[in-house]
């Protein structure tokens, strides 16, 4: 994720590392666990320091009582980023090399890797797909593990195919 | 060890064939499972590779061609027609893709009939169906005639039904293949929850969030297990992985 979360949260209003944590943890739910306290007061004290956000409180206060608010350069970054069309991609490309160089080079049996990979993403699913459901149904948290749900079922597709064409190729041989 | 309380389910060598001569199909080869009480197994593979087979014969419906069957302490290989009635009857609860309620009863008959079947009395039978409509979550659908239901709610009233009896084992043949997706996940939360609380499940499915809500997963391909993944003992924190700040420089 990008600082630009932050600075978009911050639009509503002027707020502490504390509440902004606390907000996150709500929205993401359990993948919040991903991201530390102290990480938000890097992320802020890094956005004060580029000009993004500014203090309200007397400069003496513990970090976790400082209160921020968006300068007008944070302003216009929160607005170029809501406008940014950009989508996070998996690096699908990696995998598909890993199987083309273990075949070419003898390098392990694509079919064997195919196999790993699909154990280790059918566990992934399993872990999302039950925390889905001790999640409030139409929840921020809900609505995000549901869409880590979907693309997970996504990648096993492509397995899925992978497997047959590497099938085919091995026993061709 | 077939006698032991703990296994279930327990095949060795079964083979299921149709026809014979050069229509002999063989939709079943050599399998060998074991599930244990309490335990949730999905059964995947693509169509025609035997897993509804295997479900039929687990449940009684149908018979092996070769191999040992033992459920729930009996060996469905041997039993007699009326024992194999019994024994689908006690100890094993179905659930269907097509839901096969009957049309003309309400949900609560249909869920209050196999416990008339089985001989309890009206009106524990009555009591069983409004306890385990509650669970599912209908009650207030009691009355309803199936097609007032959704096909989710349709379902649920299924797994009610499969479970009257208090059977030992459910099994579940594509629950969820006639279901839109938010009603697939209605199902999905009931079957989970029902096996967190010890429910003994076989599904087959073709949707690995199904499969995967299971501990063990099995592949099946031309009447033959080809992988088993046992599925538990994941890291939830695998979750967190999703959301990390990249650009913190």
């Amino acid at each position: 994720m990008q600082q630009e979360v932050v600075l978009a949260m911050l639009a509503k209003e002027p707020s502490h590392g504390y509440e902004l944590r606390t907000r996150l943890a709500q929205a993401l739910g359990p993948v919040a666990e991903g991201i530390s306290e102290a990480q938000m007061y890097v992320t802020l004290a890094r956005l004060e320091k580029g000009g993004f956000v500014s203090r309200l409180d007397a400069p003496a206060q513990r970090s976790d009582r400082k209160v921020y608010c968006l300068t007008p350069a944070g302003q216009e970054r929160v607005t170029d980023w809501m406008s940014d069309m950009s989508w996070p991609r998996p690096d699908l490309a990696e995998f598909h090399m890993k199987l083309i160089a273990a075949a070419a080079g003898a390098l392990a049996d694509p079919i064997s890797l195919i196999d790993a990979q699909r154990r280790d993403l059918l566990r992934r699913l399993r872990e999302v797909g039950l925390a889905v459901m001790e999640e409030e149904k139409d929840s921020d948290a809900a609505l995000l593990l549901e869409g880590i749900v979907l693309r997970l079922q996504a990648d096993l597709r492509w397995l899925h195919a992978c497997e047959i064409v590497w099938t085919k190729r091995s026993t061709r041989k | 060890m077939n006698d032991s309380p703990t296994v279930l389910v327990h095949a060795k060598g079964l083979r299921k064939d149709y026809g014979s001569g050069d229509g002999l199909v063989r939709a079943l080869d050599m399998v060998d499972l074991d599930v244990n009480r309490g335990e949730a197994v999905a059964v995947m593979g693509p169509s025609g590779c035997g897993k509804s087979t295997l479900l039929h014969l687990i449940g009684g419906l149908d018979r092996p061609s070769a191999g040992q069957l033992t459920v729930a302490g009996q060996r469905v290989d041997e039993l007699s027609e009326r024992a194999l009635a019994y024994l689908r009857r006690d100890e094993i609860g179905f659930v269907f893709q097509t839901f096969q309620l009957m049309d003309e009863l309400t949900a609560q008959e249909n869920v209050e009939l196999p416990a008339l079947v089985a001989g309890f009395p009206p009106n524990e039978a009555r009591a069983r169906a409004t306890a385990l409509l509650e669970q599912v979550g209908l009650a207030d659908r009691a009355r309803h005639l199936p097609s007032m239901l959704s096909g989710g709610q349709r379902q649920r009233v299924a797994i009610a039904r499969a479970l009257v009896n208090d059977p030992g084992i459910v099994l579940a043949d594509e629950p969820t293949g006639n279901l839109d997706s938010a009603s697939a996940f209605d199902v999905l939360s009931l079957l989970a929850d029902l096996h967190a609380k010890g429910l003994t499940l076989v599904i087959v499915t073709h949707d690995e969030r199904i499969a995967t809500a299971a501990d063990r997963l099995i592949s099946m391909r031309d009447g033959a297990f080809v992988d088993e993944t046992r599925l538990t003992g994941g890291s939830r924190g695998d979750l967190s992985t999703f959301a990390e700040w990249e650009h913190l420089g």
